[in-house]
């Protein structure tokens, strides 16, 4: 019998076996933030291994249904640094809760092991698993406070909704596979292009299913109700976790799909995708103008950036993707850097998830405050942060696909933007303060907001690096 | 032999129920159940295709749905009974501690 080749799949299995251990070990160790630490040096090997296997780059395995090239790596880095991040800003915030428990860590690295299966799929089978492996994971951890009322209902939104949009995507990948007789994305391709089946309406139905099940997932209007409840009622640091792991790993699949699978369909994919984005963009946009509360803004404010990235994918080409994964790993860093200014404000007694509990913030508490600043100067898109280089490079690749009506639209949204991000900073600057908020700090927050700073103001002036690294990354697909 | 074609509308109309329920009903319970008769639809048309067709894919991704469906039950289920706990009720409407 010959057994597969397992190198491609080291990172997973490590990772899984690393998660496995932190499920048993909670039964052992009394002191939970041992068990953090180790999930981070778990995390550590599996990522070490990525990069031992990246030595030979282009290996797939299980007969190409599992593909471990440049175009994956990029987002298992993103998936790694949102893991490392969100560990670090969690490990104070989960104290003040009273929910630190070994689970935790195990349950955010299983999470982050479905992402990387998607981000590597090369079969739709394949797919599918990875995407509920990060989805059952997220639904757990979004009701983590399990004595919390908000926590148990944004958990039970976020599964019934997300159980709907994977059915939905089963019906979509039954069709194209009834259609063609295979799931393999790149035979699919190849079968496609064959000409025949492209004028199929089942096709078109497949192609419309795969886009309602894939903007469940990176929360694109009209597909985004579950996301501004589920957002303001998990805990924060799943909250920022599960905004960009989930929406990125979404990105991931759709890059797969849709440039390589679907790609002679192109044109009925972005007559859809066009409408999506720009609702996704005025939703997002418009109805985070209303939010009073911090954490449902920056919800509102997730779903118009996953309508800035699919921009991306709807120029469909290299270019274009390299700007989408580019746009992920900036938000990546300015995301999760906000959200972690916004957990430092809980502290016993203090919710600290209104905007009014900002007012006059700078006075006493100006390091944070100058933070705070720099994360919503780059979530507006206001140069020198990474935030405005992300925004140039997809705008230039949708202009240079031929659709310079749609960067003004995303100009024109991305300016009413202004308005909400920048109310932050007022409140923050120009405002009294009724009250003296105490900050939660600790040295991993610490950590987590110099790395996220550091790499935010980095990435708008060193772009080209960045955006490189991207391209090479993409040109794998 | 039963044509494709039965096949396919069975699963269609399962599929379109599950929708259904799962869009009027406002019970939790119903509602996960609606999902589950959706999942069924396409476990349908996945076998019958696989059959039609001789091709192993279709089962073996079945055999996957049932397993990720026995997951989610278990997940869900349990989630459904940590909010009953804090708020007797398995109502969606009467979810309404967020709004915005």
């Amino acid at each position: 019998m010959q057994y597969p080749d397992i190198n491609p799949v080291l990172p997973e299995i490590i990772l899984i076996a690393a998660a496995l251990l932190v499920l048993m070990l909670e039964l052992f160790i009394k002191r939970k933030e041992t068990i953090g630490f180790i999930a981070l040096i778990g995390v550590g090997l599996s990522m070490c291994s990525m990069f031992y296997v990246k030595g030979v780059v282009g290996q797939e395995t299980f007969g190409g249904m599992f593909i471990s090239d440049g175009y994956s790596a990029f987002f298992k880095i993103i998936f790694y640094l949102n893991f490392y991040l969100t560990v670090l800003i969690s490990l104070k915030y989960l104290k003040i809760e009273r929910a630190l428990r070994g689970e935790y860590f195990g349950l955010l690295m299983f999470a982050t092991a479905g992402m990387m299966i998607m981000a590597s799929a090369g079969d739709l089978i394949v797919l599918y698993l990875g995407l509920e492996l990060m989805a059952l994971s997220t639904y757990i951890l979004a009701g983590f406070l399990r004595h919390k009322k908000k926590s148990n209902e944004a958990a039970v939104k976020y599964f019934l909704l997300g159980g709907f949009s994977s059915a939905i995507l089963l019906y979509g990948i039954s069709m194209i596979y009834g259609l063609t007789g295979t799931t393999d994305i790149r035979h699919l391709a190849g079968l496609l292009a064959g000409g025949g089946i492209k004028s199929s309406p089942v096709l078109l139905l497949s192609v419309a299913l795969f886009v309602v099940a894939f903007g469940y997932k990176v929360a694109a209007a009209p597909f985004h109700m579950w996301a501004p409840d589920v957002y303001e009622g998990a805990p924060t640091s799943i909250t920022a976790f599960m905004s960009v792991g989930p929406k990125a790993a979404g990105f991931a699949v759709m890059g797969r799909v849709f440039l390589i699978g679907l790609a002679s369909v192109r044109i009925e994919w972005t007559t859809i995708l066009i409408p999506v984005a720009i609702l996704t963009m005025a939703v997002g946009n418009i109805i985070a103008i209303s939010q009073t509360n911090i954490k449902r803004m920056l919800a509102y404010s997730s779903i118009a950036h996953a309508g800035y990235a699919i921009l991306g994918i709807i120029a469909g080409t290299q270019e274009g993707m390299a700007a989408t994964m580019n746009y992920m790993l900036i938000y990546a860093f300015m995301n999760i850097g906000a959200f972690a200014v916004v957990i430092m404000l809980k502290s016993e007694g203090l919710e600290g998830d209104n905007l009014s509990d900002y007012e006059g913030l700078a006075k006493t508490h100006p390091v944070a405050s100058a933070l705070m600043l720099v994360f919503m100067f780059s979530l507006t898109g206001i140069p020198p942060t990474g935030g405005f280089m992300g925004k140039f490079y997809l705008l230039m690749s949708i202009v240079n696909a031929g659709y310079a009506w749609l960067a003004v639209v995303a100009v024109a949204f991305s300016a009413i933007s202004a308005y909400f991000y920048l109310r932050v900073v007022m409140y923050m600057y120009m405002k009294e303060s009724k009250e003296t908020p105490v900050l939660s700090v600790s040295p991993a927050i610490g950590l987590a907001l110099i790395i996220t700073v550091a790499m935010v103001i980095a990435m708008g002036i060193l772009p080209a690096r960045f955006i490189d690294f991207a391209g090479a990354a993409s040109a794998a697909l | 032999m039963v044509p494709l074609n039965w096949y396919l509308l069975l699963s269609a109309v399962v599929f379109t129920i599950g929708i259904l329920g799962f869009l009027t009903r406002r019970n939790i319970i119903i509602m996960f159940l609606s999902m589950e008769l959706m999942l069924n639809g396409v476990n349908i048309s996945l076998m019958a295709f696989s059959h039609y067709m001789q091709d192993l894919r279709g089962q073996v991704l079945v055999f996957f749905i049932i397993a990720v469906a026995a997951a989610e039950a278990a997940i869900g289920l349990a989630l459904i009974v940590a909010l009953f706990r804090n708020k007797p009720t398995v109502h969606v409407d009467e979810m309404n501690d967020m709004k915005g």
